[in-house]
């Protein structure tokens, strides 16, 4: 490419954008635990940054259905001090009545929104809020949605012997036929097909996921897959898909596997394992994926917070220690964008293995 | 009363930290073992090494999730 170097450029230059911003704040303690917490778990509005003093957040609807039924209005709208105050969201006279805020710290359902009863009891309502999270995966939907359907738009008005396309779609384009040719058909095989859409969306759900999650500007930045309930969604897909294809050999082989009949006959031995095994291989996917990312997301935000901690300790050490950081900040971001696509890859070709092994033949059995 | 929660609020971010440290050190050895095989191979054969690279890789990344199960553990200790 004639631009590469440009293009090289202007990645590094993002890449120090945020450690740059950083080193020009002084400050006092700095509670690095909270700043991470806060930046990777769910919210009901989403921080963006800290202009001076004045924090710019975009405030998030909050739809629950409590005792008193539904309730629809923006984050802002929640008392900041509603014990002490005496005032709740939804509430009729004051001190009485069910009331609407966010648990403080040390409750069960700490920073979630609960309702609370007449005798101060908390209890979690019907909560359906487009909280961060939700907000992240409709934007990175959009944005999957873009990146297939204007790849297929090409492939539907052109045939097979047309010239390969250039620029975006022909990147797409490398892309889908990589991930197809070089992980889905080398474990299914002639099946391979049949599976692909599903394995496909897998692969480029994920990644483009991850991705967004690594930018630190919005329409980015929302930590996605490192929320496990959106891992564990990935992974009961696969367990479905998985067992509802198996043959009836593999069934077989699951509640009556071909082992000495010591194994299986008194106490089923190994139809237990084996049943324990169907729940445990997409339980490894789920973790596997959402300890990665998280992992990855903490680590970026502490490699940069290592610059506000410096600050806090005076000039110099601030000085020398930003240009260690931002060369820190830059490989770890480097590494973190091969991660995105290593566990992608990862997940994929184990789903696409575990499809494979639920297809089971009996010519391959007998082997 | 107190002293004996603190000690034990002591203990857990103790063993947390172990913990992870012991994730770090079986993660290490394994990779660092599938690095070297994957080194003599690709001296062996110079051919191969595209598709030694990938095996390696992947390798890797299912030795790292397994290492990452301690470390969630350790955080849940931890919190």
């Amino acid at each position: 490419m004639k631009y590469f170097k440009r293009l090289l450029f202007l990645i590094a230059l993002f890449m120090t954008i945020t450690p740059a911003i950083a080193a020009e704040e002084e400050g006092g303690d700095i509670d690095l635990q909270a700043i991470l917490w806060g930046h990777v778990k769910d919210s009901y509005e989403w921080h963006i940054t800290d202009i001076g003093e004045t924090p710019i957040v975009i405030h998030l609807p909050v739809i629950v259905h409590g005792k008193t039924g539904w309730h629809v209005f923006m984050s802002n709208e929640i008392e900041e001090e509603p014990i002490e105050s005496g005032k709740m969201k939804g509430y009729k006279e004051a001190g009485k009545g069910t009331g609407l805020y966010i648990a403080p710290a040390g409750s069960l359902y700490e920073n979630k929104i609960v309702e609370v009863a007449d005798d101060g009891t908390e209890t979690r309502p019907f909560d359906i809020s487009i909280t961060k999270s939700v907000v992240v995966l409709f934007i990175d939907a959009v944005i999957l949605l873009l990146c297939v359907l204007i790849p297929a738009r090409w492939c539907r008005r052109h045939k097979a012997d047309d010239p390969a396309p250039k620029g975006f779609v022909g990147f797409m384009n490398m892309f889908i036929t990589y991930v197809y040719d070089d992980i889905i058909e080398p474990a299914l095989g002639k099946e391979a097909a049949k599976y692909a859409p599903y394995l496909l969306t897998c692969f480029f759900f994920i990644f483009v996921v991850n991705v967004m999650g690594l930018m630190p500007f919005p329409p980015g930045g929302g930590n996605l897959t490192g929320n496990i309930t959106i891992t564990f969604f990935l992974a009961v897909c696969t367990l479905l898909v998985t067992n509802f294809s198996g043959t009836k050999h593999y069934w077989k082989d699951i509640f009556w596997p071909e082992v000495p009949w010591w194994l299986k006959a008194p106490v089923p031995l190994m139809p237990i394992i084996e049943v324990f095994g169907i729940f445990t291989k997409p339980l490894a996917l789920m973790v596997r994926l959402f300890a990665n990312m998280l992992a990855g997301h903490a680590i970026a935000i502490a490699l940069t917070c290592i610059i506000f901690i410096m600050a806090s300790m005076g000039a110099f050490a601030c000085g020398a220690m930003t240009i260690f950081s931002v060369m820190l900040s830059i490989f770890m971001m480097l590494l973190e964008v091969l991660v995105c696509f290593i566990q992608a890859m990862v997940f994929t070709m184990l789903s696409a293995v575990f499809i494979s092994m639920a297809r089971l033949h009996p010519h391959e059995a007998a082997e | 009363m107190l002293s004996s929660l603190l000690l034990a609020e002591g203990i857990a971010q103790l063993g947390a930290a172990v913990g992870a440290g012991l994730a770090v050190i079986g993660a290490g050895l394994g990779i660092g073992k599938i690095g070297g095989q994957a080194m003599d191979a690709m001296a062996r054969q110079p051919e191969k090494m595209g598709d030694i690279r990938t095996a390696m890789i992947i390798a890797a990344a299912l030795v790292e999730g397994v290492a990452f199960f301690a470390v969630i553990i350790a955080l849940l200790c931890n919190k």
